[in-house]
């Protein structure tokens, strides 16, 4: 049969960021798959370099609206890596509570988009507004409903209101009584099993040989999960599972990410019950030279920093590599072989997000010409010279 | 004279106007179950005002004449079959031998109009949209063709709309029997895929293929394909109306129990269309032609055991 190519990307309605997926496909049966990415770039660690350790941490919070607390969370630790310092006990539990309250509404978005992939966009809608009441819960406790600025190296900015805390554990029920009705309408339609389950399954093996992270890993049977294998935080201190499945298909991997709220509930409420009183913040002073790592569980699975200080005031190297660096390529082993239907809701199971992903291009220099800064001025001067011999603008 | 008059006021003048009010109340409908606000009520209207005033393009390369003549072959026959309903709703007389026939094959051309106008503006997502549509008729049209037969067999044998009616005015409508529900039943679902809505709205799938055979439509052409969709929201339920439901009679209460009759089939169109996620082509088919096939040929047993 006759080989067609059809491109999802750069810049598809269906996507939120630029990414390009070219599938081969035979008939309706995709063959192959290439993947391209590096259209976001930003220079974010060159940029971090830059800046002071303080300044940092609001820069990294700009890598992803999503996971605003994650990469934050992760370069904190790496910087408290290079000091041995000891983060205040009330600052650990509150620094929990936002990264869990980020994890709900990071898997009710993308379970609101799974829905829209699959043309049901009565579930889109409704998770979206339950969303909403997560992000109020969040600026009841940080004063933002994204990019919550709460973390700094030692510990966090503001301490959290404690006439804030009934009022945002009775949001937490009433949320855990819609998502119940929701959790029936999604997990229980046989329509939406018929289109999920058996879908892009990526096996156990795939799963480790691919290096595959958080819920992607743990649909698979892999039961990987930082928060459980080298604690931090307040994780350590209070009682919460993880949640494994055994499939791999699209199906596993959504159940996993709606339980994982419920999880997420559970241990934002038991840290509130067990917050524990005094400081917030250790009052780091100077960076001694050296190099640190923090990594975390981020809603989509390990986010890992690196940073390098030689006793200056600034970072000299920042290293970040997000969860979707490593999931992406498992796409590979489970879209080959899928009917074109299924396609986008198989490249959206691991919940992609590539503006976290983006940290260098490699370009093929040897074809074209290169053009420098230098040139790209000249260019733009030549053509608003063009443009305003054309308007008779002198 | 008269039929000139038939074919400008009813056939596309009201049918245009009910068919843009059934996608307004579909659209509000819709907002309101997913806790949006919803268009205002001149919207399809205005959408399809704005379209005839934009830029046609044509892509290069595509086949120009059957592109720009595609939507107006799909709207010319949803203006001619929506005529010919109103013609035999209102004088069940003027009902000509095998009209039921004519209107079955000319409710068929809309989606053959977006399977040529799909392929050709020669783009691989349009081409794939318009295989899948092909196959979605070829799904659907069985069953569909199958509770038409109900009623041709329960009103004695007979291909006239017209004659359907009148056995109906006089024994009351096909769809208090057992037969006849089971029929309209199976009909109502392949409506929703005649008229392309979800779950079976696998041709246009906008998170797939991106509107698929309309993907290369723009301005005028879009327009009429958009009028004509609005319309065909009028002319399917009108025509079970008709074939099931004892038609619409337009004097006095009767045009009141009209109304709610074809408020409830619109209604009924939304609540599926906004309780369940797209399927998938090859469960498309194999629903057609499993289950509702069965359920047809049932209907059709009842049918001919007369209850």
């Amino acid at each position: 049969m006759e080989k067609t190519i059809i491109p999802i990307g750069p810049y598809h309605p269906l996507q939120e960021e630029p990414e390009f997926f070219m599938l081969t496909v035979e008939g309706e049966k995709v063959v192959d798959i290439e993947v391209r990415i590096g259209y976001n770039h930003r220079g974010i660690e060159k940029l971090s370099e830059m800046k002071s350790f303080d300044q940092s941490t609001f820069l990294i919070e700009r890598i992803c609206g999503i996971c605003s607390t994650s990469h934050p969370f992760a370069y904190t630790r790496a910087v408290e890596d290079i000091i041995p310092v000891e983060v205040p006990e009330r600052a650990k539990y509150i620094r929990t509570i936002i990264a869990e309250g980020e994890r709900i509404h990071s898997h009710l978005l993308w379970l609101g988009l799974a829905g829209h992939f699959l043309g049901y966009n009565t579930v889109y809608m409704w998770v979206w507004k339950l969303r909403e009441e997560i992000l109020d819960v969040m600026e009841i406790l940080t004063g933002n409903r994204n990019s919550y600025a709460m973390f700094k190296p030692g510990g966090i900015r503001r301490d959290i209101k404690s006439e804030d805390i009934p009022v945002v554990i009775k949001k937490m029920d009433s949320i855990v009584s819609t998502l119940e009705m929701l959790k029936k309408a999604v997990i229980d339609d046989p329509v939406i099993h018929a289109r999920t389950k058996g879908i892009g399954i990526l096996s156990k093996e795939d799963a480790i040989n691919y290096c595959a992270l958080g819920p992607t890993a743990r649909a698979s049977g892999v039961a990987r999960d930082v928060r459980k294998d080298s604690p931090y935080g307040a994780y350590d201190k209070i009682e919460w599972d993880m949640i494994v499945t055994h499939n791999g298909d699209v199906f596993d991997k959504l159940v996993v990410r709606i339980l994982e709220v419920f999880e997420s509930i559970k241990i934002i409420k038991n840290c509130f019950l067990n917050l524990p009183g005094g400081e917030i913040d250790a009052n780091i002073k100077d960076i001694p030279p050296g190099e640190g790592i923090g990594f975390i569980e981020a809603p989509r699975g390990e986010c890992f920093h690196y940073v390098k200080s030689d006793g200056t005031n600034r970072p000299v190297r920042h290293k970040v590599r997000a969860p979707t660096f490593m999931n992406l390529p498992t796409c590979k082993a489970t879209i080959i072989g899928e009917y074109i239907s299924d396609a986008t809701i198989i490249l959206a199971a691991i919940d992609p997000c590539y503006c976290c992903t983006e940290r260098m291009t490699v370009c093929n220099t040897k074809r074209k010409k290169i053009y420098t800064g230098k040139d790209l001025i000249k260019l733009s001067r030549e053509k608003t010279e063009i443009l305003r011999n054309k308007m008779g603008v002198k | 004279m008269i039929y000139i008059f038939y074919f400008l006021f009813f056939g596309f003048l009201l049918t245009a106007i009910i068919g843009l009010l059934a996608s307004w109340i579909d659209r509000k409908v819709t907002a309101k179950v997913q806790y949006r606000v919803g268009p205002p009520l001149l919207q399809p209207l205005i959408d399809i005002v704005k379209l005839l005033g934009k830029e046609t393009l044509i892509p290069a390369g595509s086949s120009k004449i059957t592109f720009l003549m595609a939507p107006v072959i799909g709207l010319a026959s949803v203006i001619l079959v929506s005529t010919l309903l109103w013609i035999n709703n209102i004088y069940p007389a003027k009902s000509f031998l095998g009209d039921l026939i004519v209107v079955l094959y000319l409710l068929v051309i809309p989606s053959i109009s977006i399977i040529i106008g799909g392929f050709a503006s020669r783009n691989p997502l349009a081409s794939l949209g318009a295989s899948r549509e092909m196959k979605l008729i070829l799904s659907y049209e069985l069953p569909f063709i199958l509770a038409i037969l109900v009623t041709v067999i329960k009103s004695g044998f007979t291909f006239r709309l017209g004659e359907i009616l009148t056995f109906q005015a006089q024994n009351g409508a096909f769809v208090r029997s057992w037969s006849g529900t089971l029929a309209l039943i199976v009909a109502i679902i392949c409506m929703q895929a005649k008229l392309a809505l979800v779950p079976f709205d696998i041709p246009e799938a906008e998170t797939e293929i991106v509107g698929g055979p309309l993907i290369e439509y723009s301005g005028s052409g879009l327009a009429i394909y958009r009028l004509m969709k609005n319309m065909l929201m009028f002319t399917v339920p009108f025509f079970l109306i008709i074939v099931f439901i004892g038609g619409l009679r337009l004097d006095g209460i009767h045009l009141l129990y009209g109304v709610l009759k074809y408020i409830g089939l619109v209604a009924l169109m939304t609540v599926i269309r906004n309780t369940n996620p797209r399927v998938r082509i090859d469960q498309a088919v194999k629903f057609f032609w499993g289950p509702m096939t069965i359920i047809a040929i049932i209907a059709i047993i009842l049918a001919l055991l007369g209850r």
